[in-house]
């Protein structure tokens, strides 16, 4: 058995790696429970299909994939356009920071352009925090994986800051986090008894018109074009300076929304713990979604549901919750493993390609010298 | 400034660079070779947790890190069998690497967090330690301190006068024409990798058994991207990269030293000054060479299919 490389990059692949990859992901979790001595059907039942197996479980499914379809939007169009931008976590604590220092600053304001303030503030400082890593790369050329990875921590250890600091709450006993967000700069629910928020809309707003602006836009193909080499932009005479800038603004927004998503949604104080994670994985939403608008829909949702997994075990199995992180990353990997399959294939026969390629040159060097000796 | 808040300093600086000196000799050699391994930060967490684990299960220091090593170097296998062996994109598959390293590492130290070890009092090598200034910084440290000055200089003699070092180089310069010399190029790779993911185990070794010798969700705190940064800016040269490690291991104990002078800072906006001063190093880089591909490994980050 070994690899030869396809003559053209199968299609159906691209669709079909990601379900391998979940499929493999399965087989391993079954495997994963069993050693942990829990029965592997049962086990993935609780984490896969239990969480969602009523209306209430569903809204919660739609509350996670919120932000992390708003994270995955801009990120897609980083990715596209070959921009590693790994820092979508920082900007969502950025952006939750600062449009949660902004919430508990209206807390006695009222009027109709309280939340949408709010929202815009989130958005702007995610777009500030991206904003930084644009510039060191555009300025100074530094390498965005390790500027976006570096803003992370920092971000991080500014919401710590703010919470153990000046937006504590004076009446929270110490604790470190903020009073709980006044009413009017909570985002609206979409439905009473349920955690689901606008923000989803916003979200699936923003998918379709990145989706247009993808496909039928100028601006999609500069990305593309742009993702296919970074220095073709100029050749192809458009100005790729300005594409890093939007695109990483553009994706700093997007986190930064996601970030009030959750922080003037379903948690609605400032705390230290805020992101789950949701700009990492955001990472494996886009590459399981393709990079594509209705890809990286399934994807969240497929993502999302691994968080609620994680909890649905620990309530059932007494599992730790942090075996999301361990799904979230073998889905990654066996979906990196399976695009090999994209450009090349297995050959099951021991010498296949060895024995073929030498009598098909036979074949047709006979068949020359027949034609040769019958002209003659 | 009096002597003896000086010598501290220098042993805290030490202290403080030898997991990133660690994982940055490991992550060197590898990007040498010419691959790109991002998963540093997941196996450092590997290593941290698996070293933890062993050595509160047998009561020795000893087992933990061999347990930290050899998990460090399975869990570097994994991603050299996509990234080498599948052709996966390498930054992608060393991004899988740290969310699935710091998964696991989460999911089994799980009942662990809170526990503690005893530690161990440093170990003083005799006379020298006594040297005014840097006796205490280099000769009164942990055991694996000293490990640490050993494998750079096997790293520094192996990669500048040796035919192992000509052969990871002449993979990650140009692998083609490696192979048309003989050289078995993945075989190069797959060791770099695995070396690289032996010391990252034992940076993470390091971590939760000497420096803080207790288990915690991401104890390894950035450090593996600290590492790589680190390994741009020494510009794949080991003298430099210990330079760089003590640098940054200097920048990460700075609070110390102002809250000896008495400042009173937020030690959450402290523990931002090693990211900073990492942005601010590449940045400084990137200015001096007009980008990293002056001194960058020709091939680093290509997948390589040896043609039939």
């Amino acid at each position: 058995m070994h690899i030869e490389k396809r003559l053209q990059n199968s299609n159906a692949m691209v669709y079909l790696s990601p379900l391998l990859a979940l499929l493999l992901t399965l087989i391993s979790g079954a495997c994963l429970f069993a050693l942990l001595g829990h029965s592997p059907f049962t086990s993935l039942y609780i984490f896969f299909i239990d969480p969602v197996s009523d209306l209430y479980g569903l809204s919660e499914l739609a509350v996670k994939v919120t932000p992390l379809l708003l994270c995955a939007i801009g990120l897609t169009l980083c990715f596209r356009a070959n921009i590693w931008n790994i820092g979508a976590e920082g900007q969502f604590v950025f952006g939750a920071l600062i449009g949660g220092a902004m919430s508990l600053h209206l807390a006695d304001s009222h009027g109709f352009w309280v939340l949408p303030l709010v929202i815009l503030t989130g958005a702007c400082a995610g777009m500030a925090w991206a904003g930084i890593a644009a510039f060191l790369l555009v300025r100074f050329k530094a390498n965005e994986i390790l500027t976006t990875i570096m803003l992370n921590y920092v971000a991080v250890n500014l919401l710590l800051w703010g919470v153990h600091g000046p937006l504590k709450d004076p009446e929270g006993f110490n604790f470190p986090e903020s009073a709980l967000f006044a009413a009017q700069t909570m985002l609206p629910m979409l439905h009473d008894g349920y955690r689901v928020s606008i923000a989803l809309l916003i979200a699936l707003f923003m998918l379709v018109v990145v989706w247009v602006v993808l496909a039928r836009t100028l601006l999609g193909f500069q990305v593309r074009v742009m993702g296919a080499n970074r220095n073709a932009a100029s050749f192809a005479g458009f100005n790729g300076t300005a594409l890093i800038w939007l695109l990483l603004l553009f994706s700093g927004a997007m986190a930064g929304i996601a970030a009030v998503s959750e922080v003037n949604g379903p948690v609605g104080q400032l705390i230290p713990t805020l992101s789950l994670g949701y700009g990492y994985a955001a990472i494996i939403v886009v590459f399981m979604g393709r990079m594509h608008p209705l890809g990286i829909l399934l994807a969240s949702c497929l993502l999302g549901l691994t968080y609620l997994g994680g909890e649905m075990s620990q309530i059932e199995l007494g599992l730790p919750k942090s075996i999301t992180g361990v799904f979230q990353g073998m889905l990654l990997f066996y979906l990196l493993a399976c695009d090999l399959l994209i450009s090349y294939r297995v050959v099951f026969s021991k010498d296949g390609a060895k024995t073929t390629a030498p009598s098909l040159s036979n074949s047709s060097l006979s068949d020359a010298s027949l034609s040769d000796s019958r002209l003659s | 400034m009096d002597l003896a808040l000086l010598e501290n300093i220098l042993f805290a600086m030490v202290r403080t660079g030898t997991p990133l000196l660690l994982v940055a000799l490991g992550a060197m050699i590898s990007e040498r070779s010419g691959v790109l391994n991002l998963g540093q930060e997941g196996m450092i967490l590997v290593g941290a947790v698996c070293a933890f684990i062993a050595a509160y299960a047998s009561n020795s220091m000893g087992l933990g890190v061999i347990a930290g090593v050899l998990a460090g170097v399975l869990v570097s296998l994994l991603f050299a069998f996509i990234a080498l062996t599948l052709m996966s994109n390498q930054v992608a598959t060393g991004l899988a690497l740290t969310i699935f390293g710091t998964g696991l590492s989460a999911f089994i130290g799980a009942g662990y967090v809170g526990q503690s070890l005893p530690g161990l009092t440093p170990f003083a090598i005799p006379l020298l330690e006594q040297i005014p200034l840097i006796g205490k910084a280099l000769f009164n440290q942990d055991p694996l301190v000293y490990l640490s000055f050993a494998l750079f200089a096997v790293v520094f003699v192996v990669m500048r006068y040796t035919r192992l070092g000509l052969i990871i180089r002449a993979v990650g310069e140009n692998p083609d024409v490696a192979h048309a010399m003989g050289l078995k190029v993945l075989l190069v790779r797959y060791s770099a990798v695995a070396f690289g993911g032996a010391m990252a185990g034992l940076a993470g070794a390091y971590l939760s058994l000497f420096y803080t010798p207790m288990w915690s969700e991401g104890i390894a705190a950035g450090r593996g991207w600290i590492a790589l940064a680190l390994v741009v800016f020494a510009s794949w040269r080991t003298e430099r990269v210990l330079l760089g490690a003590w640098l940054f291991g200097f920048a990460s104990i700075l609070h110390l030293l102002l809250q000896g002078y008495g400042y009173e800072i937020s030690p959450n906006l402290l523990a931002m000054l090693p990211y900073l001063v990492t942005i601010l190093v590449l940045v400084l880089m990137m200015r001096r060479t007009t980008g990293q591909g002056l001194f960058a490994p020709r091939s680093l980050g290509q997948a390589f299919s040896p043609p039939r």
